[in-house]
């Protein structure tokens, strides 16, 4: 009994983390670029007055997604016009079961693991449900029934697929590094200290990889410099057939891959929950556990954003070079090198 | 005349830009710059320890617009000093006006000095261009664009012609 409700519990925790933390973005990325660009950005929801520096626009944004006409056009096909932003944000949604948000500690005279769903496979389950996600891109573009929503869909089609592969080949090396395709083993893997001083997180001992992670993580959520898919400025993209909650779902799965590429950048390269030469038991040692994952993965989605506002947008011949003419043979290359140090090494 | 043709040497892209990683960071520093410094001055804002604005952002229907010293708003009609218009009905901004939304009715004055004047002058604001030629072309001064009025929606379209009496309120 009390292993479901802990589950159940976890569950619950990685939905409010991937669903609330995405309503929050909403309101970081008006409010980052609104800085850096010398303006104030959205203040004007208030409650009785209060504004609290536009914290409750995301709240507006949600109230209005909701009660907004849910617009069919005739010339939609039907079943899979609904199903496309239902398989989109499924497939972001289920990628959170896997994140390792705690590790394991003791308390009560039993073991309680913070992660969702422990699993030995837990890093090919995140991909594969990334490489899903695309299905629902490319449907929703297919079921527009125009041009502009099945270019859209095309091109977030091979963007997307390109990515995953260099994804899947950047992480082989941390993979093979730390020997596991369990996040939860991962993450421990990096509790150790390089020469008593350094902690031994992805981020030191594959820079490399790390630096191609962010790129492909980038690509593979249709972040801009990669948001060829939408591409308001060319083409309005695969979802132009969307209004009200629909659209929103869709805004929401791109915010929550996000969370998802950053949960998983954080637990691979940044040592997950560990704290640098701390000990975490207990209770108190788990609540450490999820703050630490928790400010590690806000700081790479900070980064992510402040990106979004720096670069311009690639072209697609640009972005599916950078993708398989110089992600892909850097991904192996680094493989490579990791294979052969690790085998000089032993 | 010679034509003077001045070679710009474009800044050549060396190997360090070809990667675009480096170029890519400082870029990054930049953007990472301007929001913490603002986010800094944001915050002695908010602590009261820095006066003036935190960012450039007029917050408008709040605060009053800002108008260039030069900006050409909404026509006014100027006076002599015995309070007539000035206006001598020349009907040179109503044939300069390339929008044609000005509508002016001449009479006889009954000033032996004056020959005509304006029985009625009807400018249709929502046609106007705002382009100032009447402005220009009027020999006596009697048409500014200088009220600083720049909120004239209607409901109605009768409700954006403004005729000479409400034309000839100076508000300024
Ligand atoms: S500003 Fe131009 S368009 Fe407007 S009334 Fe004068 S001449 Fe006509
Ligand atoms: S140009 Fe001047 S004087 Fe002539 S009709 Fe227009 S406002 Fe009157």
């Amino acid at each position: 009994m009390i292993p479901l409700a802990w589950s159940a519990a976890m569950v619950g925790y990685a939905l409010v983390f991937g669903l609330g933390l995405a309503g929050f973005l909403g309101w970081v990325e008006r409010k980052q670029s609104a800085v850096l660009q010398d303006r104030i950005g959205a203040n004007r929801a208030d409650v009785f007055g209060w504004r609290i520096i536009g914290l409750f626009h995301p709240v507006a944004d949600g109230i209005k997604l909701m009660t907004k006409e849910d617009f069919v056009p005739r010339h939609v096909l039907r079943p899979f016009h609904g199903l496309a932003p239902a398989l989109s944000l499924g497939c972001c949604l289920a990628c959170l079961a896997a994140l390792p948000f705690g590790g394991e500690f003791q308390a009560f005279g039993r073991a309680w693991n913070l992660q969702p769903w422990p699993s030995p496979v837990g890093l090919v389950y995140i991909l594969a449900l990334l490489g899903l996600g695309v299905h629902g891109v490319i449907m929703a573009g297919y079921a527009a029934n125009s041009n502009y929503g099945l270019l859209g869909g095309l091109r977030g089609a091979a963007q997307m697929v390109a990515y995953e592969v260099c994804m899947a080949a950047v992480l082989a090396g941390p993979m093979f590094l730390y020997g596991t395709l369990d996040l939860q083993e991962a993450v421990r893997a990096q509790g150790r200290l390089i020469a008593g001083i350094l902690p031994a997180w992805g981020v030191f001992t594959q820079p490399l990889a790390f630096l191609l992670f962010l790129v492909a993580g980038m690509a593979a959520s249709k972040r801009i410099p990669f948001d060829l898919p939408e591409g308001e400025s060319e083409i309005v993209g695969y979802h132009v057939e969307y209004s009200g909650m629909k659209f929103g779902m869709f805004m929401m799965s791109d915010f929550i891959e996000n969370i998802v590429v950053c949960g998983l950048g954080a637990a691979l390269f940044l040592g997950g929950w560990q704290v640098p030469f701390v000990a975490l038991t207990g209770p108190l040692g788990g609540a450490i556990m999820l703050a630490s994952f928790f400010a590690k993965t806000c700081a790479l989605l900070f980064l992510l954003m402040q990106v979004r506002w720096t670069l311009p947008r690639l072209r697609f011949d640009q972005l599916l070079d950078l993708g398989w003419k110089s992600l892909l043979p850097l991904s192996l290359a680094n493989f490579l090198l990791t294979v052969w140090g690790c085998y000089l090494w032993r | 005349m010679a034509v003077t043709v001045r070679a710009v040497s474009r800044p050549a892209r060396g190997w360090l830009e070809q990667v675009y990683i480096i170029e890519v960071l400082r870029g990054l520093g930049v953007t990472f710059r301007h929001f913490f410094v603002n986010l800094w001055r944001h915050v002695l804002r908010l602590l009261g320890l820095r006066a003036g604005p935190g960012a450039v952002t007029i917050q408008y229907p709040d605060e009053p617009a800002v108008l260039g010293r030069r900006a050409r708003t909404r026509h006014r009609l100027l006076s002599r000093a015995d309070g007539s218009p000035r206006c001598t009905s020349c009907l040179l901004c109503e044939t300069i006006c390339p929008a044609k939304c000005i509508h002016i009715v001449a009479e006889e004055s009954p000033d032996p000095a004056v020959e005509k004047r304006a029985r009625s002058f009807d400018i249709d604001i929502g046609m106007c261009v705002f382009c100032g030629h009447c402005v220009e072309a009027c020999p006596v001064d009697a048409i500014h664009m200088d009220v600083d009025q720049v909120e004239l929606a209607s409901y109605t379209r009768s409700g954006m012609i403004w005729d000479m009496k409400s034309l000839l309120q100076e508000r300024r």
